[in-house]
């Protein structure tokens, strides 16, 4: 009875022991296929949109049929919900078959993992097979999340441009600068409004605020702690505190996110609504949640666009499936299909240009959508301010505008 | 054995508890030393009052739990004594498994699909009589002082209440007191206040209390229809949890105990209001006054209990026509076309979860339901019913906000590397399912009636025949109800799946939540339906299998 236990114990102190070993090395890609084959990859990502759901739960019977990996989409509300569950695990002293394999993730929760060492410790993602076309000279926002230098701690996934959506019935001329946006809604009071902080879209708007209206838009690029924050937002609070009385309920109450939002536009409560990908509009047109009537805009002065990327924790349990994983969703065949507006529209990360003929024909034929504006009409693209700001930004807002009067 | 089964309960309801707790006392006074919190200090709660609103937040949480708490058995106890014994009395009976197997989440946007300015009323009223073209701009739902969610809560709370009020009136001899205050002229309401509620409320009073400790910590019904600007205290707890920065795990301990005083504190308010409800009684008795003519109460403490009723019903009816809408602009009374698209899309992402749900709700129901029928087959054969220790600890896991203990239960499992397997995810689940499948059993178990089992001794049967031959076939239904309610509170669980489970177990609640995270109205509408499925499903065989075993038994039947 007792040795069989004591070598039961040891077994799986041993196994405990194995599942420590080594992150794999994606330069020796062979070796990653055979570890990752027979390997379940739990992916931690935002479950709020179905078309994306959909997307996830293509890769993983596509992962599956080809490298033998079962990919789960652990649908979650709030990524920073998975950072702080990591964390907790690293409190616990777990080193080794931690219950989150993948995670969608950038800007300040990329930061946050990256300074509490989190993520695997070696780069990887910059070493996979499918890296190669990616648009690093196009696109420097895959190489620096938010300003925070990658690494190859995160594989791009997908380039997000924030967009604005309107239904020209209702709004004959859209409006093109803050400026302008602000002038519209003193004209339609209650019909705009954006997602409450600290929803990433509520701040993301926050920022494009911020990016327009700051007298010296170069101090957003730096820590927030080195510049004047009061000096720096002054003319942001100003504005907001301009528009508030005028918005959706008068400000007294928000959408929680951004599907909330887009169901306001949807029932004409709200006449503009905005969105963090170009093909939102028309892919909820496609699906029937929008009137084929609605239409995109951007600001003349150019909007926030971001990269948005797959991390691997410390202690996944399963990092060479969560690489070949990483690797599928880089490729070019998961890119096109992603590009599609029925499928979800979400804007690739490679250079087109630079893919074999048969990649860039899969690209040539991606419909893109009526209400989709064509890349050239999309404008500037604007960096995001330093992942610092987003805390104090966000603090500022819920003090102002977040507790009522 | 048999002995061993109350002690068995006791532990699987203070273990979790105690260990949760303690797991966050210490950090919310900043001792941690895994993330280098090494001296006692006030330093979190410094910090968490610090947070913009937070005593607005407390107060909300305190007013409407205390609020929603009060009427729901104000509305209870109307309708009881206003009705006990009709017709209406009958036909509440029989909706109120269906109705408590609707999810609180499913209620609130059941609910929301009805109060909110581009909601159904709106649209079927609109443009012809309103004149409305667009949603007027009206702050209903998420208003800031949470009416809107006191009315959730509200409808969620009654049908509990009357389910608990149904299992305590047997043992009140409320016929003969009724009928005894009617011979004294009193009217039926005054005379169920005077004669009947004394005895009564001594029973419904741990519900009461859990009610009231879920109505000023709840999260779901918050999230759908509460304030955001500020948002209840446990929602801005549970918004702490997803904080990436270190620093916020000891302001959360902070708040989850402050969560823990808000909730007592409510409940010593609530005795204030207990002992001045009962002076009012009292006072009134020596007046003479016997309000014989009380119709008005009674028509109201019908509609308080109705509509509530109604409007969740057709609110759920009106989620099931948003589930198959297609394009639908305001003001348009019906959507332009119907599809099934929205129930394709979904449904074979959520099949895992069903399963998950199914199996998670059968295992924990089913263990809760041996050691149930072990302890009180224990209390018959050995004597011994629970005092009020015994049944304090019973409630203790309904008594102490999920958000108080949850995330200090979750911190220990995951040091000892047990978070997110299924044995852990049970464990958690047990906590809540046990005491709602005690309470919904055992009084239908104590009241029946000893004699058949000393007639089957007198025979020369031992216990254990009583047991299997008596017990079991004549307490059929109420041993499938129990199993239903412990059932749909399994799959109804949010927060403890989603913590403890880590995302390893998604159940139909998890990925209802995270799809409704997304907003649109269709999925909302699809996902509360399947979450309400499983449940009622429950319901539904707690009804039929009885019915089919008793067929032939006429005394055991449901009395019509």
């Amino acid at each position: 009875m007792f040795p069989r236990l004591i070598a039961c114990l040891l077994a799986a102190f041993v196994s405990a022991a194995a599942a420590r070993a080594e992150a794999p090395d994606p330069s020796r890609w062979q070796a990653v296929l055979a570890a990752a084959r027979g390997e379940t990859v739990y992916f931690h990502a935002w479950g709020g949109e179905p078309r994306i759901n959909d997307y996830i739960a293509w890769v993983g019977r596509e992962v599956a049929a080809r490298f033998g990996v079962e990919l789960v989409h652990v649908k979650v509300a709030e990524t920073g919900a998975v950072v702080a569950k990591v964390l907790t695990e690293k409190a616990a002293g777990r080193t080794g078959n931690g219950s989150v394999d993948l995670v969608w993730i950038n800007g300040e929760n990329f930061a946050a993992m990256k300074e509490n060492g989190l993520l695997l410790s070696e780069p990887w993602a910059d070493r996979l097979p499918s890296y190669r076309f990616v648009d690093v000279a196009g696109k420097p926002t895959v190489a620096r999340d938010f300003g925070v230098p990658v690494d190859g701690l995160e594989a791009p996934w997908g380039m997000a441009r924030l967009v604005f959506f309107y239904d020209p019935g209702e709004v004959p001329a859209p409006p093109r600068s803050a400026e302008a946006l602000a002038a519209w809604i003193e004209a339609n009071p209650g019909r705009f409004t954006y997602p409450q902080p600290p929803d990433f879209m509520g701040t993301t708007f926050l920022k494009q605020l911020l990016v327009d209206l700051a007298a010296d838009p170069a101090a957003l690029a730096r820590p927030v702690g080195s510049v004047d924050f009061e000096a720096v937002t002054a003319p942001l609070w100003a504005y907001l505190d301009r528009i508030t009385p005028l918005l959706w309920r008068q400000g007294r109450a928000y959408p929680r996110d951004y599907g909330g939002m887009r169901q306001l536009l949807a029932d004409g409560e709200t006449a503009i609504s905005f969105a963090f990908n170009p093909a939102d509009a028309s892919s909820a047109i496609a699906n029937g949640e929008l009137p084929d009537t609605v239409r995109s805009f951007v600001f003349d002065g150019g909007t926030i666009g971001n990269t948005h990327f797959v991390a691997i924790p410390f202690d996944a349990g399963a990092s060479a499936g969560a690489m070949v994983v990483a690797n599928f969703l880089m490729s070019p065949e998961a890119q096109a299909r992603k590009e599609e507006a029925a499928v979800w529209g979400d804007p690739t990360v490679l250079a087109v240009d630079r893919l074999p003929p048969e990649d860039r024909a899969r690209f040539a034929a991606v419909e893109r959508g009526p209400a989709t504006l064509p890349p050239d009409a999309l404008g500037p693209v604007l960096p995001e301010p330093h992942p610092s700001w987003v805390a104090p930004l966000e603090a500022e807002w819920a003090r102002r505008y977040g507790v009522g009067q | 054995m048999l002995r061993l089964a109350p002690a068995a309960i006791v532990l699987l309801l203070l273990g979790p508890v105690a260990a949760g707790l303690g797991g966050v006392l210490l950090p919310a006074f900043g001792y941690l030393p895994v993330l280098g919190g090494d001296s006692l200090s006030v330093e979190p709660f410094r910090r968490l009052f610090e947070l913009p609103g937070l005593a607005a937040s407390v107060l909300l949480s305190l007013g409407t739990g205390l609020a929603a708490t009060a009427i729901a058995v104000s509305a209870v106890l109307l309708f009881v004594g206003g009705s006990f014994g009709t017709r209406t009395f009958r036909l509440m009976q029989r909706f109120v498994s269906p109705l408590l197997s609707v999810p609180h989440a499913a209620a609130a946007f059941a609910l929301a699909v009805l109060i909110a300015p581009a909601g159904l009323p709106a649209r079927l009223l609109s443009p012809w009589l309103t004149g409305w073209t667009h949603p007027p701009d009206i702050l209903v739902v998420h208003d800031r002082a949470g009416i809107a969610m006191v009315l959730g809560l509200v409808a969620k709370e009654i049908p509990f209440l009357l389910l608990m009020t149904l299992a305590a009136l047997p043992q009140t001899m409320a016929r003969e007191r009724t009928e005894l205050m009617a011979s004294l002229g009193y009217g039926r309401v005054l005379g169920f206040a005077h004669g009947v509620v004394p005895v009564l409320y001594r029973q419904l009073r741990l519900p009461v209390f859990a009610v009231l400790a879920y109505a000023t910590s709840n999260v779901d019904v918050a999230l759908v229809l509460g304030p955001t600007t500020p948002a209840p205290l446990a929602v801005r707890i549970v918004e702490l949890h997803a904080d990436p920065d270190l620093a916020m795990r000891f302001v959360l301990a902070a708040g989850a105990v402050l969560q823990l005083g808000v909730t007592g504190a409510a409940l010593l308010l609530w005795l204030g209001i207990e002992r001045f409800a009962a002076l009012v009684l009292a006072a009134l008795a020596p007046t003479g006054w016997r309000a014989s003519r009380d119709a008005a109460a009674r028509l109201a403490g019908s509609a308080l209990v109705a509509l509530p009723a109604g409007a969740i019903l057709l609110g759920t009816a009106g989620l099931a026509l948003w589930s198959v809408a297609g394009p639908w602009r305001f003001p348009d009374a019906l959507p332009a076309r119907v599809t099934l698209g929205v129930w394709m899309r979904v449904m074979p992402g959520l099949s895992a979860a069903l399963g998950n749900a199914l199996a998670i709700g059968v295992c924990a129901s089913a263990l809760a339901l041996l050691l149930v029928v072990a302890a009180l087959e224990n209390e018959v054969r050995n004597g011994h019913p629970p005092g009020f220790r015994g049944l304090a600890a019973l409630y203790l896991p309904l008594l102490v906000p999920q958000v108080a203990f949850l995330f200090g239960f979750d911190f220990l499992l995951a040091r000892a590397g047990w978070d997110g397997r299924f044995a852990a995810l049970l464990m958690a689940h047990l906590v809540f399912v046990l005491p709602y499948v005690y309470l919904s059993l055992s009084g239908p178990w104590r009241s029946l009636d000893p004699r058949y089992a000393r007639v089957l001794a007198s025979l020369g049967r031992g216990p254990g025949t009583a047991f299997r031959r008596l017990r079991l076939p004549m307490l059929a239904r109420p041993i499938l109800t129990a199993f239903a309610v412990g059932f749909a509170v399994s799959v109804g669980l949010y927060l403890p799946t989603l913590v403890v489970g880590a995302g390893r177990w998604p159940t139909v609640t998890t990925e209802a939540v995270a799809l409704a995270a997304g907003g649109d109205r269709r999925i909302v509408g699809v996902t509360a339906l399947v979450q309400a499925l499983l449940p009622f499903l429950g319901f539904f065989v707690a009804l039929a299998v009885p019915a089919w075993l008793h067929r032939n038994r006429r005394g055991l039947r449901v009395a019509r």
